[in-house]
């Protein structure tokens, strides 16, 4: 059984005074126990809030207006109170962007593993000071950090040791499913590095199912086995993560995107940009959402929202661009 | 319905695509400049205030807050016509509860307490929107200063400032208002304004601050722009609505403040403003008689008119903030 | 280690500024209010020493000497503790006098000014924790209409109420007439009943900003991170409340404590004047009515030490609470 899946879920912001905006809109997915899976998409497509929404962490004005969230066969949607705290251990875990401001500023980092510990603790665990220290530099270990760090504040600590830190935390409580949003974005580059590398080799070793979520592809694609694409609040494009830089086919937004990077090593170095602007949340068109800016877009794809079609691994919404195997020369569009 | 501007033939993979146009109907582009072409135009500085009011009337909050401070200006000019007896004249028996010549009862001295209210009205609404504007205006110039220089001229100024704020206020408006012997209105009103700056001053200096690190305050200083000039055009227009906040939050205070001192006794107690009636009740054992109105009108006009000041402040977070305006 | 020793410079810096202020400010004044005092003292009948017209010189000027040298002579004095005589009472010393007052003060606003905190900042989380709720909108409403109330308002209306109409409290004084202090159980009970009335009106004016501020706070806090990580890692409620929001929330209250002291001060001083509470406010205000410079001047200055200290202490408290300063 897959350890999530996702049915219909869709989520909108509404706001006191404004328009209702769509975040998330009829998304399904299928997650395999141990999978290492990324989210790609620009501000607003969605992923974020959907990051949010499988964890529970949604606050108002955002809504989930239907659809389930099954973890090992559990709609954790309708789980309340006790019920979702409890959740937390062994269960779903949340990596929040900021590891900077994730950190409470006036309590030590042992005091707040503490906090953690003690939240959870099960019959029979005694959480004092010495078993926290324990358990803590145990968990700073696997994060490579030196557990010294446990007498620190957050603010005498680097952005990189604070990710990882806040890595530590989540994952103190031994989850089976853990949600990174944007973990390295914060980061200078170098350091972006070394912490994905951390979560990489921690993904692999503890083996837990891992949902990274980022608007950088390069990063997404160098540390997941599989990549989503989103666009407008719904997933284009569903790839293994090593065919995507590779392959033929893929969703125009994709292809586009991939025009965004460049190798600077490369002789000549063309970028494009995707021309166009976001689309507007607030208004339910019909159609596909990307094809204003679209290249390839025909005249169905105003009229009809792609649904997702699979080719083996490959899966691309899109009416244009069908996946077909990477050795097709010619494609033939065949219209009614 | 769908509309193109253009055709467009694409080639996709050896696919050849053609879109076939739909054209729309045409639609002129400067329809809107047609019809407001010959209308004539108010004056910057009140189209400005308009709109300001507008949109402080539109805040459920502060339109409560402007109607109360209408309603006592209203009092305060038609004074002469609206109140029934002279307000100092002591004509009337002493000591008596509401009647029908005196609605609001006498005070021990024989005199119309209805008359004293309206009346009191002015002095109370002068000293304290008064003192407030020179406090405001202080304070304008010190955190303007302070803010936009840093150094030696920043840390004399921050310093004195915040010596300003340690000092306890009313304390010191006692003593200086007792040093200096004069008895008038407009030495309270000069005392208070000159000892409620300091608060004022510290938020209009780190917002200065702020706004000086911005880009387009760099770019007018880097332009060659003299420093007043930098002040005055760039950093002020931004710092309206804070500097509005700061009025009415140093004329609450004024109030407040003006109330209390007049009420100890301090200043001309023959002046009649609403502390005094509080004065003159406390002196002649007003509460010995039971006559609570005395206690009650002016009071609770203290109250509305610091109220109203509040109650203004909380719309004027919505003029410089579209967001929070109510749609 | 920076911070606290930055704190204790400060403080040192501003006893002196205001120390050298108090110097200054009788200099600076119209007329001379040596003169003034010498005359009104002996025209009280008292015995006008040497010493005594020294010490009155050195406090409020004298014109024939140099400033400096009546600098040095001054801040000697106040190591000394020698302010000079009052002619408010018969044969008493500044210093004596104010010693005698200062108890009463310094019980009825130490223990309102620390019961405000406390209650304030507890009803403040619990606003801003429920926000939006019914207990929310009384408190938040409540505490907006009481911040526009002048204290003296609040006292005012209580003493008719309390002491007139219903006769449960003592109306004014710190004693009944009569007793004589001392320590013992019965006296302090006494005393304590007559504090009763100032005491509430001294809480509720002060409450109120207390109560805003903290939930406030409170609101901008729920906002971080943190707390959305810490939800996110199962913590419980009760553990959220306290030990991530209310403990980061309360840190700009207590640098704000300083400053709402001078206010509470103030209120103190309109509250002790309305009750009769033999405390240093209604010293000052029998110092203003005769014009008694020493007195004055002495009592503002023992104030405003007074406040820095506190100051001081709050300062430091805060170094304890926030890891950030402390680096």
């Amino acid at each position: 059984m897959p350890i999530l899946e996702i049915e219909g879920l869709n989520v909108c912001y509404r706001p006191e005074r404004g328009v209702r905006i769509s975040a998330v809109r009829d998304l399904d997915i299928s997650l395999e126990r141990g999978e290492f899976v990324g989210i790609v998409g620009e501000s607003g497509s969605g992923k974020s809030t959907l990051g949010f929404a499988i964890t529970r962490m949604l606050r108002p004005p955002a809504v989930i207006e239907s659809g389930a969230v099954k973890f090992k066969g559990t709609n954790i949607l309708e789980l309340t109170g006790s019920e979702l705290r409890n959740q937390r251990r062994g269960g779903l875990a949340l990596v929040l962007q900021s590891g900077m401001n994730a950190l409470n500023p006036v309590r030590s980092i042992s005091k707040q593993l503490g906090d953690v510990l003690k939240a959870h603790s099960q019959k029979g665990e005694h959480w004092g000071r010495s078993e926290v220290r324990a358990r803590g530099g145990e968990l700073l270990s696997m994060v490579e950090l030196d557990s010294e760090v446990l007498d620190r504040y957050p603010h005498e600590l680097s952005g990189g040791m604070r990710q990882r830190v806040a890595i530590a935390l989540a994952l103190s409580l031994e989850p089976e499913l853990v949600v990174f949003d944007e973990p390295t974005t914060a980061l200078d580059v170098i350091v972006q590095a070394s912490v994905m590398e951390t979560i990489k080799s921690l993904q692999r070793s503890r083996g837990f199912t891992a949902i990274l979520i980022s608007h950088d592809m390069s990063v997404v694609l160098d540390a997941t086995d599989r990549t989503l694409v989103m666009y407008a609040g719904r997933v284009v494009e569903d790839q293994p993560s090593k065919t995507v830089a590779s392959a033929g086919i893929h969703h125009p937004y994709t292809e586009a995107l991939m025009k965004c990077y460049a190798d600077p090593r490369a002789d000549k170095v063309e970028l494009q940009d995707i021309g166009g602007t976001p689309p507007d949340l607030s208004i339910e068109v019909a159609g596909c959402s990307f094809a204003p800016r679209c290249s390839f877009a025909s005249k169905v794809c105003f009229l009809e929202t792609p649904s997702l079609v699979r080719s083996e691994l490959i899966q691309v919404a899109c009416h244009v661009r069908l996946p077909v195997s990477p050795m097709a020369k010619e494609v033939k569009v065949v219209r009614n | 319905m769908i509309s193109f501007r253009n055709k467009r033939r694409d080639i996709i993979k050896g696919v050849t695509v053609e879109i076939v146009v739909a054209e729309d109907d045409a639609r002129p582009l400067n329809e809107e400049s047609k019809s407001s072409y010959n209308r004539p135009k108010l004056p910057g500085p009140f189209v400005f205030i308009l709109r300001a009011v507008s949109t402080l009337w539109r805040n459920k909050k502060s339109r409560v807050g402007l109607v109360i401070l209408g309603f006592f200006i209203f009092v305060s000019v038609m004074a002469p016509i609206l109140a029934p007896h002279s307000a100092t004249a002591t004509n009337f028996k002493p000591y008596q509860n509401p009647n029908a010549t005196n609605w609001l009862g006498t005070t021990g001295n024989g005199q119309d307490v209805l008359s004293q209210m309206i009346y009191g009205t002015r002095v109370s609404l002068l000293v304290g929107l008064g003192a407030g504007l020179l406090a405001t205006l202080i304070a304008l110039s010190i955190g303007l200063v302070s803010g936009y220089r840093p150094g030696i001229v920043d840390e004399v100024l921050s310093f004195t400032t915040n010596l300003a704020l340690v000092l306890p206020g009313l304390p010191l408006m006692i003593v200086i208002a007792t040093y200096l012997r004069s008895n008038s209105m407009w030495m309270i009103l000069f005392v208070i304004g000159f000892t409620g700056w300091a608060t004022g001053a510290r938020v209009i200096r780190s917002q200065t601050a702020t706004l000086r690190s911005r880009d387009f305050v760099s770019a007018a200083s880097f332009s060659g722009e003299r420093l007043l000039r930098v002040v005055f055009k760039e950093i002020l227009p931004n710092m309206v609505s804070l500097a509005a906040a700061s009025f009415f939050g140093a004329a609450t205070a004024a109030v407040i403040a003006a109330s209390s001192l007049e009420f100890l006794g301090i200043g001309n107690p023959n002046t009649v403003s609403w502390g005094s009636i509080l004065y003159w009740a406390e002196n002649d054992n007003a509460f010995l008689t039971g006559q609570w109105v005395l206690v009650f009108a002016p009071g609770i006009a203290i109250v509305l008119l610091s109220l109203s000041f509040i109650l203004i402040n909380f719309g004027i977070d919505t003029l410089s903030n579209p967001r929070l305006r109510e749609k | 280690m920076r911070y606290f020793v930055r704190k204790v410079g400060m403080f040192f810096v501003t006893i002196w500024a205001a120390v050298t202020l108090n110097f200054v400010v009788p200099r600076l004044m119209p007329g001379s209010p040596v003169q003034a005092t010498l005359m009104r003292l002996a025209a009280s009948g008292q015995v006008v020493t040497n010493a005594t017209k020294r010490a009155i010189e050195i406090q409020l000027g004298l014109p024939h000497t140099s400033l400096l040298i009546q600098y040095g002579d001054y801040l000697l004095n106040i190591f000394r503790f020698r302010f000079g005589m009052t002619y408010s009472i018969t044969d008493e010393s500044v210093s004596r006098a104010i010693m005698a007052a200062a108890p009463w003060t310094l019980v009825l606003v130490g223990t309102t000014t620390v019961l405000a905190f406390l209650v304030g900042t507890m009803l403040g989380v619990y606003a801003g924790w429920k926000r939006q709720s019914r207990v929310d909108s009384i408190v938040t409403v409540g505490s907006t209409v009481f911040s526009a109330f002048p204290p003296f308002f609040l006292g005012l209306l209580l003493l008719y109420f309390m002491g007139f109409k219903y006769h449960w409290l003592p109306l004014t004084g710190g004693y009944t007439p009569g007793l004589t202090p001392s320590l013992s159980l019965s006296f302090l009970g006494n005393a304590f009943i007559h504090s009763i009335l100032p005491a509430i009106t001294l809480i509720i004016t002060s409450l109120a900003g207390w109560v805003l501020g903290m939930r406030n706070n409170m609101i901008n806090t729920l906002g971080e991170d943190y707390v959305l990580f810490g939800e996110a890692n199962g913590l419980r409620d009760k553990t959220i409340a306290f030990l991530y929001v209310a403990r980061n929330a309360l840190l700009p209250n207590v640098t704000s404590f300083g400053l709402a002291l001078g206010s509470v001060i103030g209120g103190s001083v309109l509250v002790e004047s309305i009750f009769g509470y033999p405390g240093v406010g209604s010293l000052l205000l029998t110092a203003v009515n005769n014009r008694d410079y020493p007195l004055m001047q002495t009592i503002f200055l023992m104030i405003t030490v007074s406040m820095l200290v506190t100051i001081f202490v709050a300062d430091l408290l805060y170094g304890l609470l926030d890891p950030r300063v402390r680096q």
